[in-house]
């Protein structure tokens, strides 16, 4: 089988990616959202310092809306990997004004989390981000660098990116200007779940199909939770469900699936031709979505 | 090898997005919802199903219809997992090629079989032999236009000769295709009964480019310093990079440098495993057996001694939009050593039309390539670009803005 060969190239690469971040910046941290690519970020950045700990702050921007699983799993896993952590506060943005919520029924926090997130990347003089951002996830990400330059408005110019050529990462930077680093750029969906597999990872139970109360809403599941208003035609019903990704509480849909042991899971990924994304209400707003977020400072 | 990594170049015309399109669709690495996409988009463009919409990722080039930076696309079929940089191909966009070949086992050379080799051929085909690549397929495509036949085939294998051999090229396969109906991407033509060879993607699955760094003496840049200062690991110091050459065991004599020290190389770890060896292109944390000064920028090594060299012969790539200033000190970043350096000289600069060496005037523009000299405020530890690509290629970073403005081959 080529899978473990394969893992084994694209974790020294990762590793590798994780290293130079250390190396090249005075306040690298990992931008934490208790989903399970910055979960493999983590044990990764564990692996490349080893026996040292690892050398990172987790940073959570939370956006008040959130799985309360994902909130349990955090706080459990900083202290597990004895990592420092920062939490940004969407709320504390609002309740200051810096950030104004979105009106309407599809109003969400998504957007206002890029808000947020440099606030705290000001307050905590953060000059570098890791996060679990992979290429194969969208097409604007298809063309984002393992370590990204962002201006001192947290802005990405797509078109103005630097070159990088073989692996040679160029952190310079200005004063207030921070970089984002992608370590796992070149994994996709199933790398990394064969990833966590092989090295046995722990994930939130959220990715794990169970019987859930969920509403049916834009083409995909949505779980009933405090935060969401339902529409008069809309009756929660209990299935059998699991998440592909785990952001706001609001906007991420979840699957109907039997899958309850990672074995099942990647056999049921293997099989999916959705992407993986394709259940999240933000990114269907239109055809240029992710690019205009990320252009805001969006992760 | 278990993953390929390739690049492609070309423009619009040539159907290069077409023939990515259909090797990500028909090999089923689109997913339905994002055909679902290509579909909308197509329909409101009033065209039939544009699979090279797949891979056009970004807004303005949606726009405009263009490629106009490296995309990174993947698939795997049950044989091989791919990586392929996919970077545009007109002379503007020359940078492009470069940052996408750099990282590339291999490279996709599209022909237009009505056209036969261009220019543009030439110069993929010279910028895949300037950035050490082993292996290159031919992809002749539109077929179809030129019903088909053998003789435009043929034409054009027996005239890419001379350019294969100006590119320095040591491998190069010849595939006969149609991207826009399928015919030799993924599955056989049934058009093309005189072609025998293997299609694109069974070619893609079985190319085995050379890898001279895992045969090189052993190369080991040192990254950072693993210093756990904790009661259990107090006197740990262990030394944190990537193999850029060769292997190494325990046991293992191993010199340290600039100051050419020896050492014994006691322990070898991947997280909290410990290994006997490490191969070239692993992760890894090496342990010395006695306290030898080494930090980032140090490389280990053992056998053959590597280039120390404070002025280094290169041929560079200008990267930046803004071209060079002749006396501008610059930061030079490679594996083996980072500071200051300027270009002492521009001896040569290529004519990307001709594709021959003309003498430099001292500037540098954009996309320019050319043969310099370079001089390092202390000489880093290299190796020739042919002989090994992680120790013999460098970047040149502006020293204000920092923007990478160039790219380097230590010949």
């Amino acid at each position: 089988m080529q899978q473990p060969s394969f893992l084994d190239e694209l974790e020294a690469e990762a590793i590798f990616v994780i290293r130079e971040a250390y190396a090249q910046f005075e306040r690298p941290t990992i931008l934490f959202s208790g989903g399970k690519d910055s979960i493999v970020v983590s044990h990764l950045a564990q692996k490349a310092f080893a026996p040292a700990g690892i050398p990172f702050a987790l940073v959570h921007v939370d956006t008040g809306h959130n799985f309360p699983e994902t909130l349990e799993f955090r706080d459990r896993y900083a202290k597990q990997i004895g990592a420092e952590l920062i939490v940004g506060s969407v709320q504390d943005s609002i309740d200051r004004g810096t950030a104004q919520e979105e009106q309407g029924p599809l109003g969400n926090r998504n957007r206002i989390q890029s808000v947020t997130l440099l606030e705290t990347i000001d307050r905590e003089r953060i000059d570098c981000l890791m996060g679990g951002g992979r290429r194969d996830e969208e097409k604007a990400r298809a063309k984002e660098r393992f370590f990204s330059h962002r201006d001192a408005f947290g802005q990405w110019d797509p078109k103005n990116q630097r070159p990088e050529l073989w692996n040679l990462f160029n952190g310079a930077k200005q004063p207030g200007e921070h970089f984002r680093v992608f370590p796992i750029s070149n994994w996709t969906e199933m790398n990394v779940w064969h990833y966590i597999r092989r090295e046995g990872i722990e994930l939130p139970s959220l990715y794990f199909a169970a019987p859930r109360q969920v509403i049916w809403r834009s083409g995909s599941w949505l779980p009933v939770s405090d935060f969401i208003t339902l529409r008069p035609t809309e009756v929660p019903s209990e299935k059998m469900i699991r998440f592909r990704t785990l952001g706001d509480i609001t906007i991420t849909g979840g699957i109907e699936s039997d899958a309850v042991t990672l074995d099942q899971i990647i056999a049921e990924v293997e099989t999916l031709r959705q992407t993986e994304r394709g259940n999240r209400e933000d990114d269907k707003r239109s055809e240029s979505s992710m690019e205009e977020r990320k252009k805001q400072g969006y992760f | 090898m278990n993953v390929l990594r390739f690049t492609t170049a070309g423009s619009v015309d040539d159907g290069k997005s077409t023939l990515i399109g259909r090797l990500l669709y028909d090999s089923k690495s689109v997913f339905i919802d994002q055909l679902d996409a290509v579909a909308a988009s197509s329909k409101r463009r009033g065209t039939e199903l544009d699979l090279s919409l797949l891979t056009d990722g970004l807004k303005d080039e949606r726009e405009q219809g263009i490629t106009i930076d490296v995309a990174y696309r993947y698939f795997a079929t049950p044989k091989r997992n791919f990586i392929l940089a996919d970077t545009p191909g007109h002379v503007q966009y020359t940078r492009n090629m470069v940052t996408g070949a750099s990282t590339a086992d291999a490279a996709l050379i599209l022909i237009d079989a009505r056209h036969g080799v261009v220019e543009q051929t030439r110069r993929h085909s010279f910028i895949a032999g300037l950035l050490g690549l082993k292996a290159v397929i031919v992809c002749v495509n539109k077929m179809d236009l030129v019903d088909f036949a053998e003789a435009a085939f043929t034409k054009v294998c027996a005239d890419y000769e001379p350019v294969r051999q100006a590119a320095g090229l040591p491998e190069v396969h010849f595939v006969p295709l149609s991207a826009l109906v399928g015919d030799n991407v993924v599955d056989p033509s049934a058009h093309m009964p005189w072609y025998s060879g293997p299609t694109l993607l069974a070619l893609l699955e079985t190319l085995e480019p050379a890898v001279p760094e895992a045969l090189s003496d052993f190369r080991f840049p040192v990254q950072t310093v693993i210093r756990p200062r904790t009661t259990e690991h107090h006197d740990f110091r262990g030394y944190a990079g990537r193999v850029a050459g060769g292997c190494v065991t325990v046991g293992d004599r191993v010199t340290v440098w600039p100051e050419e020290l020896e050492a014994t190389v006691d322990g070898i770890f991947l997280g909290d495993q410990a290994l006997q060896e490490a191969h070239y292109g692993q992760s890894v944390v090496l342990t010395l057996d006695r306290d030898v000064n080494v930090a980032r920028g140090s490389v280990l090594t053992a056998g053959s001694t590597p280039q120390r060299e404070a002025l280094l012969k290169a041929k560079l790539c200008w990267l930046d939009a803004k071209g060079h200033t002749p006396g501008l000190r610059y930061e030079f970043r490679a594996h083996g050593g980072q500071g200051q350096a300027m270009i002492a000289e521009v001896e040569r600069v290529l004519n990307l039309e001709t594709l021959a060496y003309e003498p430099g005037t001292g500037q540098l523009e954009t996309n320019q390539i050319a043969e310099v000299s370079v001089r390092c405020a202390q000489a880093p530890t290299t190796e020739t670009y042919a002989n090994q690509r992680m120790m013999g290629g460098f970047i040149l970073v502006d020293p204000v803005r920092g923007t990478t403005v160039a790219a380097g081959m230590i010949q």
